[in-house]
């Protein structure tokens, strides 16, 4: 099967040559097969936020490649790979316009694939949004000319994850992009985001710190320490894991800071 | 007399509403103070200075705009290319305008718009150059005196200013650029050039501010160094009239507020002079407007959370 994502050898390294010198990412390889859903699980300062930078474009790496599809992106700009790339984030805020109005932070996202208006806001395309909306079943599709900041925590996300798959991404990364929501919304944009990927068939990559989700969602499990990857789980050996399980893979494998 | 005032605070009004739409561009859509506005005023003004003396007033009009789109789009590359900030990005080309329009009118600090001509003795006497007033005024006839002729073309040119400006606003561009002062994270996110946005967000604010330029240059027939001094916060005075008084629920209704509010300003600063406050006391007045207009939210805010609170006391007791 061709891959999707691949990252060979990727090299990041903070304040080289001084006292704080941190290596993020040690020369890390990863391959995500096109369809595939991979859960990373990783303590906090393992590379998980690198790994996303560098694949986003916030971050170039020191050394390695980055490939999307058939494409090196490794130097190309944040924006330019957005076209392929849609992107969640743990604060709802981060991905919106909150003085917009949700239909036009949909048309914006849209832009990118929409066909070709002189006016960002049309009819064509909020039918779409429209359609797409109620598809939801949380009542966003009678908000569209409320403004994003008006929404909640769980609409917001609810909104953002749209906003983020709308122009049908070839890979989507997802920052524990649930963790600052109720339990109730949580569950709610879980399994939204479920429906949309397996729909779309969208490469998926998702940071959680939650053992459940890191089982119970996505076809991959791996996880992170030190810039490298320590764990690689899938297929029968996935399925039969238990999150109690993993969670013991998780404290041997993973670094303990604060016993140092 | 209370006509002639209007008439008068109107023109004026008018010369400066594009200006009051450009910085609402750089301070309430792109939330960055853009200093250069003091430049660009100056820039268009004397770009449409020569662009007229040398016998093209319509021309000088897009010229003082061209003028001041590419005074925006120095500032707008220093701030997203060199990363230097928005006020300092502002002030160096504030600064660096001043030497362009010193040179632009060849080393004066102001210039009547006029041509030496031979008059009919075969002497070589000053006679002033035509301007978009002087042809539109003879284009109605002459049916309308000088003030209120020039009055109805400035308001004409800044109503139709506002009305491509809120059409743009709609376009996928304009919304880019309106969401770029909103969250630029979200702008690259969904694969827009947000760097590009912004430029061409300053680009547009400073175009207007040169067109104001352009405008009062033919209006006053001369340009004159100083004219800058001052003008982002009467730019600004304008727009928080406007946005205080009509409200900011749209950006259209925003776009339109601070058209209006540069009229009101006008009229405040008219009514000043009737009382016979010296005309070098506008800046200062200017000032104040601006402090009360963007006190009142503050306190009205305030207010209502300090009787609030004393509304749920009050409520607990009974």
């Amino acid at each position: 099967m061709s891959s999707a994502l691949r990252l060979e050898n990727v090299v990041r390294i903070f304040e080289p040559g001084t006292v704080n010198e941190k290596v993020a990412l040690d020369h890390l390889d990863l391959s995500v097969s096109a369809g595939e859903f991979v859960t990373v699980l990783g303590s906090n300062g393992s590379g998980k936020s690198t790994m996303f930078n560098i694949i986003l474009g916030s971050m170039f790496p020191d050394e390695g490649r980055v490939i999307l599809g058939d494409r090196d992106i490794t130097r190309m700009k944040d924006y330019r790979r957005a076209y392929d790339i849609g992107c969640l984030y743990q604060n709802p805020l981060r991905g919106t316009a909150p003085n917009l109005t949700l239909e036009e932070n949909l048309a914006l996202a849209y832009t990118r694939k929409a066909s070709p208006s002189f006016f960002a806001l049309n009819r064509k395309d909020s039918a779409y949004f429209k359609e797409v909306l109620s598809s939801l079943g949380m009542g966003l599709e009678d908000r569209m000319k409320t403004k994003m900041g008006l929404l909640s925590g769980g609409q917001r996300q609810a909104a953002s994850l749209i906003m983020a798959t709308i122009a049908e991404p070839e890979l989507l990364l997802l920052d524990e992009h649930t963790a600052a929501l109720d339990p109730g919304a949580a569950e709610k944009v879980m399994e939204l985001t479920k429906k949309i990927v397996e729909e779309k068939k969208i490469t998926t990559l998702m940071v959680t710190h939650d053992m459940d989700y890191a089982l119970e969602y996505g076809t991959r499990t791996i996880l992170l320490d030190s810039g490298k990857i320590r764990m690689d789980l899938c297929g029968e050996e996935r399925a039969a894991m238990t999150p109690g399980q993993l969670a013991e893979i998780f404290y041997s494998r993973t670094r303990r800071r604060g016993s140092r | 007399m209370i006509l002639d005032m209007l008439v008068s605070a109107f023109g004026q009004g008018f010369i400066y509403a594009p200006m009051a739409l450009g910085v609402f561009i750089s301070f309430g859509i792109l939330k960055t103070p853009d200093l250069s506005v003091e430049g660009s005023f100056v820039f268009g003004m004397t770009v449409c200075a020569q662009t007229a003396i040398l016998g093209h007033p319509v021309a000088g009009l897009f010229a003082g705009m061209f003028a001041g789109a590419l005074a925006g789009a120095c500032t707008g590359l220093l701030q997203t290319k060199l990363r230097i900030e928005a006020i300092l990005s502002g002030i160096l080309t504030m600064t660096g305008l001043y030497t362009v329009n010193y040179t632009m009118l060849g080393g004066q600090s102001n210039r009547y718009l006029q041509r030496m001509s031979l008059n009919d003795l075969g002497v070589e006497v000053p006679s002033p150059v035509r301007t978009v007033y002087k042809l539109f005024q003879s284009a109605l006839g002459g049916s309308l005196d000088s003030s209120l002729s020039a009055c109805l073309l400035t308001g004409i040119i800044a109503a139709l200013t506002a009305a491509v400006l809120i059409l743009f606003l709609r376009t996928r561009r304009g919304m880019a650029i309106i969401a770029t002062g909103d969250n630029e994270e979200m702008v690259r996110s969904s694969s827009i050039n947000a760097d590009l946005a912004r430029v061409g967000g300053i680009m547009i604010a400073n175009a207007l501010v040169g067109l104001s330029g352009a405008l009062l240059c033919q209006y006053q027939q001369y340009a004159d160094l100083n004219c800058g001094t001052g003008m982002m916060v009467m730019g600004l005075a304008s727009v928080v009239i406007g946005t205080t008084i009509f409200g900011r629920h749209s950006v259209t209704q925003q776009v339109l507020a601070a058209g209006a509010g540069s009229l009101i300003y006008r009229c405040i600063i008219q009514a000043a002079y009737k009382i016979d406050l010296p005309s070098y006391s506008v800046k200062l007045l200017s000032v104040l407007i601006v402090i009360a207009a963007l006190a009142v939210p503050v306190v009205t805010q305030r207010r209502k959370s300090v009787t609030g609170q004393r509304g749920q006391k009050g409520g607990g007791q009974v």
